[in-house]
């Protein structure tokens, strides 16, 4: 079983908290901007992933099945 | 245990909900909450909702199916006003009692407010205050007075001279925010807010606030007189702990915890009515930022589940504000801090990142618009780095 990161980028700010939680998945570079490291984390990255979800100050995180439905 | 009741429902408290169905209990679980409203995000209170960029529709944290999902007992609208903490019973407003195993306490807290009630004045805590005051800046005021430079004071402020309304801000102290993150750096906000237009007053207060049916006049401690019809008070909060007089609990500023959030054996809280023990800071303190609800409410929850081996919760605090296009961003905590300096950025381009230090170890971070920076200083927070290796820290 995994799953899909999907961030709406119009809505972070790059707050950088994800990068913190989960920074295999999330990166903040100099240009200030977030970068998706990867898109379909391992399972074993689900709750870091998922406490990233809870903790962006903008809710612009969210996770999806492999196959695209929401969780 | 079998049944739990968690008194609260905004950020902390639906979190606590969250955690402990995640964690495994699957008893009784009832949501209490003062507000006739589902769960709400209050951040864009003062920014996006009180701008009208936003509908209110876009700040729910909840929904009524993720309760049914969650299999919580809700009563919104029915405020929690009295509590027993040894035979752990909740009496709600509406006479309903809760007799139950475990007591969640996110009660939150409320905007301070100057004298009687009066039309035209506002503090902004809820949606309610949000939408007033939305309505009034829809009506297009000559001004609009904000008494205090905290960081809500600070974001209506903003929001209102994004609008083009003009502002007149009076602060007691000597720079906006200066309490959080200190007289240098709450001059630079100053300089920002002046650059934008508004006409700030340092070192005043309001003496008085002046009008029969509606607001007319602010008068200040330095004699003299704002006319004004609209006035946003953002003077601070005052944590709602009223209703647990006699409950047997001890209160200070706020509902005083143990080292791990717990107030009395099976009572915890969290959020912004908590009051506990740092034990990273050696300091007690009572953090009323969005982060510290969220992860307090997902500790407190952990620790009345499965007691002491949770262990302490002493986590660097972290917050934002948002104002006009400055992301400004504090981890950790400023009190007392004796050592202070600019790692990246300047001043001028008001885009920097700058560290506090106390007895030798950084401290707290301050990023204006330096995301990244404040992120990774944090870090050095986290592991009690000395200031000397935090200083020669390069990112």
């Amino acid at each position: 079983m995994s799953f899909k990161v999907v961030v709406d980028y119009d809505l972070c700010e790059s707050n950088a908290i994800c990068m913190q939680i989960a920074p295999e998945v999330f990166e903040v570079r100099d240009d200030d901007f977030l970068y998706l490291l990867t898109d379909t984390p391992d399972e074993e990255q689900r709750a870091k992933v998922q406490e990233s979800v809870q903790r962006c100050p903008k809710q612009a995180i969210s996770i999806a099945d492999a196959d695209g439905s929401d969780q | 245990m079998k049944s739990i009741a968690v008194i609260g429902a905004s950020l902390a408290g639906l979190r606590a909900v969250e955690t402990l169905r995640s964690e495994g209990f699957a008893g009784e679980l009832h949501l209490v909450g003062d507000e006739p409203h589902l769960p709400y995000d209050r951040p864009p209170l003062s920014k996006q909702v009180l701008a009208g960029d936003w509908d209110t529709d876009r700040i729910w944290l909840a929904t009524r199916d993720k309760f049914d999902e969650l299999d919580v007992t809700t009563h919104f609208d029915d405020a929690a006003v009295a509590l027993d903490a040894s035979a752990l019973e909740v009496r709600l407003a509406s006479g309903a009692t809760l007799d139950v195993d475990g007591v969640v306490i996110a009660t939150g807290a409320r905007a301070r407010t100057i004298g009687e009630p009066l039309a035209g004045v506002h503090t902004l805590r809820t949606l309610d205050d949000a939408s007033a005051i939305r309505a009034a800046f829809d009506a297009k005021p000559a001004r609009v007075v904000v008494i205090g430079a905290g960081f809500i004071g600070a974001e209506v402020t903003a929001t209102a001279r994004g609008l083009g309304i003009d502002v007149t801000n009076i602060e007691m102290g000597s720079a906006p925010c200066e309490r959080a993150i200190g007289f240098e750096m709450g001059s630079v906000l100053a300089q920002v807010h002046r650059d934008h237009g508004v006409d700030l007053r340092l070192e005043v207060g309001c003496e008085a606030i002046v009008g029969d049916e509606h607001v007319e006049s602010v008068v200040l401690t330095d004699g003299s007189t704002i006319e004004t019809d609209l006035v946003v008070v953002g003077v601070g909060v005052i944590p709602n702990i009223e209703w647990l007089e006699g409950s047997g609990l001890t209160l200070g500023n706020g509902v005083v915890c143990d080292a791990t959030s717990l107030a009395a054996p099976g009572v915890v809280a969290a959020g912004d009515v908590a009051e506990w023990p740092n034990a990273h800071f050696d300091e007690t303190m009572r953090v009323e930022h969005w982060d510290n609800a969220i992860t307090q409410a997902t500790h407190a929850a952990k620790r009345l589940l499965h007691g002491e081996s949770v262990g302490a919760y002493q986590p660097v605090p972290w917050f934002w504000s948002d104002q006009y296009d400055r992301k400004i961003q504090l981890a950790g905590r400023t009190t007392d801090f004796d050592s202070f300096q600019i790692v990246d950025g300047d001043i001028e381009s008001r885009k920097f990142a700058a560290i506090y230090g106390r007895n030798d170890k950084i401290v707290a971070v301050l990023g204006f618009n330096r995301p990244r920076h404040v992120m990774r200083y944090r870090q050095l927070i986290d592991t009690k780095t000395s200031w000397a290796d935090a200083l020669a820290a390069e990112f």
